[in-house]
């Protein structure tokens, strides 16, 4: 079997269940958890297309992906910094 | 040299999996940050060390080392951001036995 087609696969399952976490997290922090996690495996996703099928576009897709999770994981964190919107 | 990628690649998705889960189940948000971060780093890391030897020494494997590296950077600044912006904004963490 192709590794990089097990790796698809078990990761979409996997950010799909990041994505119940975004879902029902109680408080706003949680569901930041479940971003950053998601865009890290869809990170893996793209990069293991991109050794597949031996594109390097997919690869500037890839790193700018990973730049915008980081950017909107930053930004979010110190927007919800000391409000208390969790009670 | 396939057989190393493939444990390489195995470890990485052992570790993105059990991340996951642990996420999924964990009772807090400080306790689920854990498991986050090491599959976001460990994961992550043994999957791109994997690729790179499946492609060999290419202009792709360069760019698979220019992801990693950032991710390797930016993944733990990420979760102690998040950490710090939850602790500030004044989440107790979780205490068995507590009730």
């Amino acid at each position: 079997m192709n590794p990089f087609l097990v790796i698809t696969y078990i990761l979409s399952v996997t950010s799909f269940l990041c994505l119940i976490r975004i879902v029902r997290g109680p408080t706003h922090f949680d569901r930041l958890i479940g971003l950053n996690l998601m865009v890290l495996n869809i990170t893996v996703i793209i990069a293991a297309q991109a050794v597949y099928y031996q594109r390097y576009v997919y690869f500037d897709v890839a790193l700018v992906y990973a730049i915008l999770g980081y950017i909107s994981v930053i930004a979010i964190s110190k927007y919800l910094t000391g409000r208390e919107l969790h009670k | 040299m396939i057989i190393i990628a493939n444990l390489f690649i195995g470890s990485g998705l052992f570790f993105m999996v059990f991340g996951v889960l642990g996420l999924l189940i964990f009772p807090d948000l400080y306790t689920r940050l854990h498991p986050a971060g090491k599959a976001g780093t460990a994961g992550v890391l043994s999957i791109f060390v994997g690729l790179i030897i499946y492609s060999g020494f290419t202009p792709l494997s360069l760019r698979i080392i220019l992801i990693a590296l950032f991710i390797v950077i930016t993944s733990p600044v990420a979760s102690h951001a998040i950490a710090r912006g939850a602790i500030e904004s004044g989440i107790k963490p979780w205490e068995a036995n507590k009730k």
